[in-house]
């Protein structure tokens, strides 16, 4: 079997991420439950892991590192807590249900929203942000790269009106993080939304909150935290008083091990490898008649995604062929964010998704070019 | 691609109904297996089981003896 699903999940990981999850099922107990050796282990891998997570993307301070179940429940803890009924916040067309739906839930209870749409490839014109400012603009909500097309959103600038107009910029780095250089500080970002188990090469079941300093979200779990048993409330401090209940340690043991793997390697020379994969594939199928590609595959500004259809054929039935007869494994589908589906035109046939780790091979991408062209030659 | 044949296509609401068909139809002996759903349905997930049209009462038998819960039964050429 080959693998370019990376963008729903990585499926190549260091091999130290497995071991890490193995020898903390085994020994590793509950953070910030007792003082016995086992929930000592447990505490000191969480701060070790809040503390690289910080380091990677200039976070303020390990503190501000808040674990959670994954990124969509990052998006709905920062969208959820932060604005409030008659507050207006600017998102786009192309942003994944986990920011969508959040949203839409908070616009029933009184949030008002404008959406930035984008250029013919998909690419978000940023341009329009000060002109859908008004007075109750409290936020920009923004994706950083597109799970459909791999467009980039360059964060620099919007975190630089953000700054100017005084608005909080929350932003989903699901497709990003670990993969794309991502500094809170220089890029202005008040609330960042990771998923462990993508572009960090970490286990699924974990998801990272970054917060600015002096942004606090409302929680929306309470429970135990280990200390403070006799309050009523939630502790005020970052980060426990967003991370009611038992965390997974487990998963967040080969966290660490994954990032501890990327600051080695580089986010950069990770970035560049598996660009030169999905670059080969684009390169490799781009000149075949009857394919349509989605996305500015000129541009620098993107993530090593490459999505596609093949004339009117459905794009389930070409994702299963790739699977049945090549044992490829890509996405079909409508991929979760329905306004890119609407800008393309394909809320019917959906988009083949090839998304490529810098772990796959020269090899399996050349198995993809040819597996495509087998395709595209049935149906021309 | 491969030639296009007549199947009996199981739509679901979701994921969780697909797998416990999936469960049931290996248990039953039922040949077929689960694939993107075609465009063709508008179903809320986005997997469909696909046997061969002799397999539809058996798959109907399969349904009500177990109480599954499908969205639709088809009959498509894909």
């Amino acid at each position: 079997m080959i693998y370019f699903d990376s963008a729903a999940t990585s499926l190549h990981k260091p091999p130290e991420v497995a071991k890490a999850v193995a020898h903390a099922i085994n020994s590793i107990g509950s953070g910030s439950r007792g003082s016995h050796d086992c929930t000592m282990a447990a505490n000191r891998i969480v701060y070790q892991t809040r503390s690289i997570i910080s380091d990677m993307f200039n976070v303020e301070k390990p503190e501000n590192v808040i674990f959670t179940f994954n990124a969509t429940e990052s998006l709905n803890v920062a969208i959820q807590g932060l604005l409030n009924r008659g507050d207006h916040c600017i998102s786009t067309l192309f942003e994944h249900n986990s920011v969508l739906r959040p949203l839409y839930h908070m616009e029933k209870l009184g949030l008002e929203i404008d959406y930035l749409s984008g250029d013919k490839n998909g690419m978000v014109n940023i341009k329009e942000i000060e002109g859908l400012i008004t007075n109750k603009t409290k936020a920009v909500i923004i994706g950083h790269g597109s799970n459909v097309t791999g467009n980039l959103v360059d964060l620099k600038k919007v975190g630089d009106i953000c700054k100017e107009k005084g608005l909080l910029l929350i932003v989903d780095a699901a497709q990003t993080a670990g993969l794309v250089h991502i500094d809170m500080q220089e890029q202005n970002i008040d609330a960042l939304c990771l998923s462990a188990h993508k572009g960090l090469l970490g286990p699924q079941g974990v998801g990272l909150l970054c917060l600015k300093s002096g942004v606090l979200p409302r929680p929306l779990k309470f429970g135990g935290t280990g200390f403070d048993s006799f309050s009523l409330d939630m502790p005020n401090s970052l980060p426990e008083v967003l991370e009611a209940g038992t965390m997974n340690i487990h998963s967040i043991s080969g966290l660490l091990k994954a990032c501890e793997y990327i600051k080695k390697k580089t986010v950069d020379e990770i970035y560049n490898e598996s660009m030169y994969l999905a670059n080969m594939f684009y390169e490799g199928i781009n000149k075949l008649e009857n394919l349509k590609f989605y996305g500015d595959m000129n541009s620098k500004m993107r993530t090593p995604i490459v999505s596609f259809n093949i004339g009117d054929a459905d794009s389930a039935t070409v994702s299963d062929e790739l699977n049945y007869k090549f044992e490829i494994s890509t996405r079909p589908g409508a991929h979760c964010a329905p306004g890119v589906h609407r800008f393309f035109n394909t809320v019917k046939q959906g988009m083949v998704r090839f998304s490529f780790s810098h772990m796959n091979t020269i090899e399996e991408v050349d198995v993809a070019i040819n597996a495509v062209k087998v395709l595209a030659g049935d149906l021309s | 691609m491969r030639k296009k044949v007549q199947q009996v296509v199981v739509s679901f609401e979701t994921t969780t109904q697909a797998m416990a068909f999936e469960l049931m139809a290996k248990e039953f002996n039922i040949k077929g297996r689960l694939i993107p759903v075609p465009r063709d349905i508008t179903a809320g997930c986005g997997l469909a089981w696909r046997s061969d049209p002799d397999t539809k009462s058996e798959i109907e038998e399969l349904i009500k003896q177990k109480s599954l819960i499908i969205d639709c039964i088809y009959e498509l050429i894909i």
